[in-house]
């Protein structure tokens, strides 16, 4: 899973209002080398939840150098859009789990894939 | 076919139908192959998504990833969305570009408001129409995935779903619970004369409405909107009133090609040696 997909994710128990940002508990992390693709990251770069996503490169250890807050005029500076791109396409979560800030339940994730079911019998 | 054939979701829950053998297939079997690539190169076409700008898209159903590696062709990045560990498994072993999640769509897609440019999804949406569990209930695992999907895709994002709908009424019940959910559009169906490359596309907008695309292979739907049969009071020739042509003419095997057209068939041009005997040359 990487860190896009990552702040991308909530947690959709019934009864969770926000259900984010969603709690990392890594195991395993790889590195993967993917193409720098300039246009993509700056139109991600509105979407994301720059607080959520710097937390959670911390927590992985990759996020030193990303600034606490997102400063404007960033679609010009290659180097920040460069490390934006390696925090959120190639840092991956192989092993883990997720949980979920309000109801506390785990998503595991295995071979890189969260586990997003929820067992229904129990709620 | 309809009636000899059992239909998967008649079987049992997708986890299950789904396994190892079944999703061999999506990487063995040349004819899956390409149905299933195909109808992801029409569905990312019903997406109408802007020229030469990369996009964030969902794969409902990704399965194997086979329409996600035609959306990474087409310089798009992806999340796909699947039920099947099998199937995810092929997918890993492929190396697909896109992130991939373990999820019930009838749980709700996990996903922030606003989050995906377009949505696409290939023959995954007939399994929703069917209980499974003890705690399952269509129409609300229609709603919820609908909903959840309405909120998780941009303003004026659209969503394509191909499926295999079983009976009008299922028809029915899909639409309508999308339209509970907010979204506006209707259905895409491509030859709708062929009863094997006859296709459903559920196209779907959030927050703006568009017009509707065009299904392919129907000019039948263009030209015949009104219902009555027209008056002429042209005499009917020799040719028709004997019923169809004679075997092998020139009339036969036209009238054959563009039937065979209709259904969306491959079929060469008529030109004016179509027909035509081989007779024997010095």
């Amino acid at each position: 899973m990487k860190l896009l997909t990552h702040n991308m994710l909530r947690s959709h128990v019934s009864g969770v209002t926000r259900g984010f940002p969603l709690i990392i508990r890594a195991d395993e992390v790889k590195l993967n080398s993917v193409d720098f693709n300039r246009e993509f990251v700056t139109r991600m770069i509105p979407k994301l939840e720059w607080e959520a996503l710097v937390q959670s490169a911390e927590s992985l250890g990759h996020g030193s150098d990303l600034p606490r807050e997102l400063v404007s005029g960033y679609e010009n500076d290659e180097e920040f859009l460069k490390k934006v791109h390696h925090v959120l396409l190639e840092v991956e979560v192989l092993e883990g789990a997720l949980k979920c800030p309000e109801s506390g339940t785990e998503f595991p994730i295995n071979r890189g894939i969260p586990n997003m079911l929820i067992n229904e019998e129990e709620s | 076919m309809a009636g000899s054939v059992k239909r998967p979701e008649q079987t049992g829950p997708a986890e299950l139908f789904y396994n190892e053998a079944e999703a061999r297939k999506y990487t063995h079997n040349s004819r899956i192959i390409e149905i299933q690539s195909q109808m992801s190169e029409r569905a990312v076409e019903l997406l109408c998504l802007p020229e030469d700008q990369p996009c964030y898209l969902l794969d409902v159903g990704c399965g194997s990833g086979l329409s996600g590696d035609y959306i990474t062709e087409q310089g798009h990045h992806w999340v796909g969305i699947d039920i099947s560990t099998a199937m995810l498994d092929v997918a890993l072993d492929r190396d697909v570009e896109g992130d991939l999640i373990l999820g019930d769509m009838g749980q709700g897609i996990p996903f922030r408001p606003g989050t995906f440019d377009g949505c696409v999804s290939i023959s995954a949406l007939q399994w929703l129409c069917n209980a499974d569990k003890k705690t399952h209930n269509p129409p609300r695992r229609l709603f919820r995935f609908f909903s959840t999907l309405y909120a998780a895709l941009a303003r004026g994002a659209r969503a394509v779903l191909q499926l295999y709908p079983e009976n009008g009424e299922q028809l029915e019940l899909v639409t309508a619970q999308a339209m509970r959910a907010g979204f506006t559009g209707g259905m895409v169906v491509d030859y709708p004369n062929s009863s094997k490359a006859k296709k459903f596309f559920l196209c779907l907008f959030a927050g703006v409405s568009g017009a509707l695309p065009k299904g392919l292979g129907d000019n039948a739907v263009e030209q015949g909107s009104k219902h009555q049969a027209s008056f002429t009071n042209e005499r009917m020739r020799f040719k028709n009133m004997r019923g169809k042509s004679v075997k092998k003419s020139r009339d036969w095997i036209l009238e054959k090609k563009e039937r065979r057209r209709r259904q969306g068939k491959e079929v060469r041009p008529d030109t004016k040696f179509s027909g035509r005997k081989r007779r024997p040359h010095f």
